[in-house]
């Protein structure tokens, strides 16, 4: 697990990085390209957990997680939830199709996390 | 100076409030307690149950009902080519449009926080968060006792007092005095803008030939602190003319937009999300926001103005933020005091 925040390892303030990741999605491609050098986290379980990429446990309450959020459902028994795991994936993708109200961020759509970072985080959540 | 005085009676309101801030935290588990998003069984989404089972939530019905008619301008949010970054990733209401009144929104937009915190009296909304937090209340109240923000009211107090090259002062621009809280944000029908109490500091240094301040914090955080000190008790009291329309559906119209890479709205979270927790942190209601300004946030370490608040939240949404003071920000904080019409004034405040 990692006990800095990606950010503060490059030496930057959150505020500053913040502001790189608000500029649009060309431009955040050198912040991946970093990223992707630095150890980031390789399980789908570490960048669901992890603040500046799933952040997951901001609005869901997971198992092994600690203080999680309550906006969402608790993820739980998720294959019996989704049994289609396509459906799960385009959740992820961008809940908005499925709910144009809805509070998750489009992971996918706004380049939250790569395609291949939802993968992993879908296969942990068909642990759950 | 009549600060301990002042201090005593606001924190006597406070406390007393306490008791129905308890109520209201236990209304909200009971609220908890009904809501299927919460529900841990093997349902499910929350977007298919709304599709399928037709069974809704009484939050969600609400929260639909009032987007709809709340989002009274059309949809696409055009941002200044100055600010191109933070298009990029913005998105739009989904309601169909509709035109209300402002009186309307904020009868609507009441009848959500009425419904959703039954018995918690209006004027408890200027406490932020602490009005819902019953855990946080007790440190938060410890805090305002001997509160962090009190050297910087002072400071506030000696830069008013003190008199500019020219010989005048503030109360030259303000003959009333300091406590002008009650009198801002207004539209000004013939400069055909917002003007906010930052706005009349400056122009007030400016026409007198003093460099004006900077905005969001340091001395002009300051010097709004006595201000805001000062108009304790106050009560909120804008008025949108048929000629602030204009301004006035701007800003609700950024409140109600989806921005930034997380595609968050200012609703999505203190009003369609109030009252529950991201991560450890309660989500605070939209009503009222606007009353407690300045704030010392412990965060900051420090005063910041309602602007900076704005800087911040935009950034948490990876959204470039705007320019404190700029267009947005003045018409998003003229449309957000008007909801808050009647709440009293207890700024400067202490916040996590």
């Amino acid at each position: 697990m990692m006990t800095k925040t990606r950010f503060a390892r490059w030496g930057i303030s959150p505020a500053a990085a913040l502001l790189a990741l608000s500029v649009p999605v060309g431009a955040l491609a050198p912040d991946r390209a970093l990223a992707a050098e630095e150890t980031s986290p390789t399980t789908g379980k570490e960048i669901a957990f992890d603040r500046n990429l799933g952040n997951c446990l901001a609005c869901h309450a997971i198992e092994g997680g600690d203080s999680p959020g309550d906006v969402g459902p608790a993820l739980a028994a998720m294959q019996l939830r989704f049994p289609d795991k396509a459906k799960l994936r385009a959740q992820i993708a961008d809940p908005r199709k499925g709910n144009p109200d809805s509070r998750m961020p489009p992971f996918g759509a706004h380049k939250i996390l790569s395609e291949q970072e939802i993968d992993l985080v879908l296969d942990f959540l068909y642990t759950l | 100076m009549g600060t301990d005085m002042k201090r005593r009676v606001f924190l006597k309101g406070s406390l007393a409030a306490c008791a129905l801030g308890s109520a209201a935290a236990e209304s909200i588990s009971i609220l908890a307690s009904n809501n299927p998003v919460k529900n841990m069984s093997n349902e499910p989404s929350p977007a298919q149950k709304t599709a399928s089972s037709g069974e809704v939530s009484m939050n969600k019905v609400m929260f639909a009902a009032l987007l709809g008619v709340l989002v009274a301008v059309p949809v696409v949010h055009a941002a200044p080519a100055n600010n191109a970054k933070a298009t990029a990733y913005e998105a739009m209401p989904t309601a169909k449009p509709k035109a209300t009144t402002p009186e309307d929104d904020l009868k609507l937009y009441r009848s959500y926080f009425i419904k959703k915190f039954p018995g918690l009296p209006l004027d408890e909304y200027a406490n932020g968060v602490y009005a819902i937090d019953k855990d946080a209340r007790d440190n938060w109240a410890a805090m305002e006792e001997f509160p962090p923000y009190e050297p910087f009211v002072e400071e506030g107090k000696a830069l008013w007092d003190k008199p500019f090259n020219n010989g005048r002062g503030y109360k030259y621009c303000f003959p009333d005095g300091p406590a002008q809280n009650k009198n801002f944000p207004y539209f000004d029908k013939g400069r055909k803008t917002v003007l906010t109490l930052e706005l009349a500091v400056n122009e007030c240094l400016q026409a007198n030939g003093e460099e004006p301040l900077k905005y969001g914090k340091g001395k002009m955080a300051s010097v709004l602190a006595y201000m805001a000190f000062e108009s304790r008790g106050q009560r909120t009291n804008v008025q949108v003319t048929p000629e602030s329309m204009e301004a006035y559906n701007k800003g609700k119209q950024f409140y109600f937009a989806r921005r930034g890479q997380l595609s968050y709205s200012c609703a999505h979270c203190h009003f369609q999300s109030v009252g529950q927790r991201l991560r450890s942190d309660l989500l605070s209601p939209a009503l009222g926001h606007t009353t407690g300004w300045p704030v010392y946030r412990a965060k900051w370490g420090e005063l910041g103005t309602l602007h900076r608040r704005f800087e911040g939240c935009n950034e948490q949404v990876r959204a470039a933020p705007f320019k404190p003071q700029g267009e947005e920000y003045r018409n998003l904080e003229f449309f957000l005091a008007h909801m808050s019409n009647g709440i009293p004034f207890n700024g400067p405040s202490f916040r996590k």
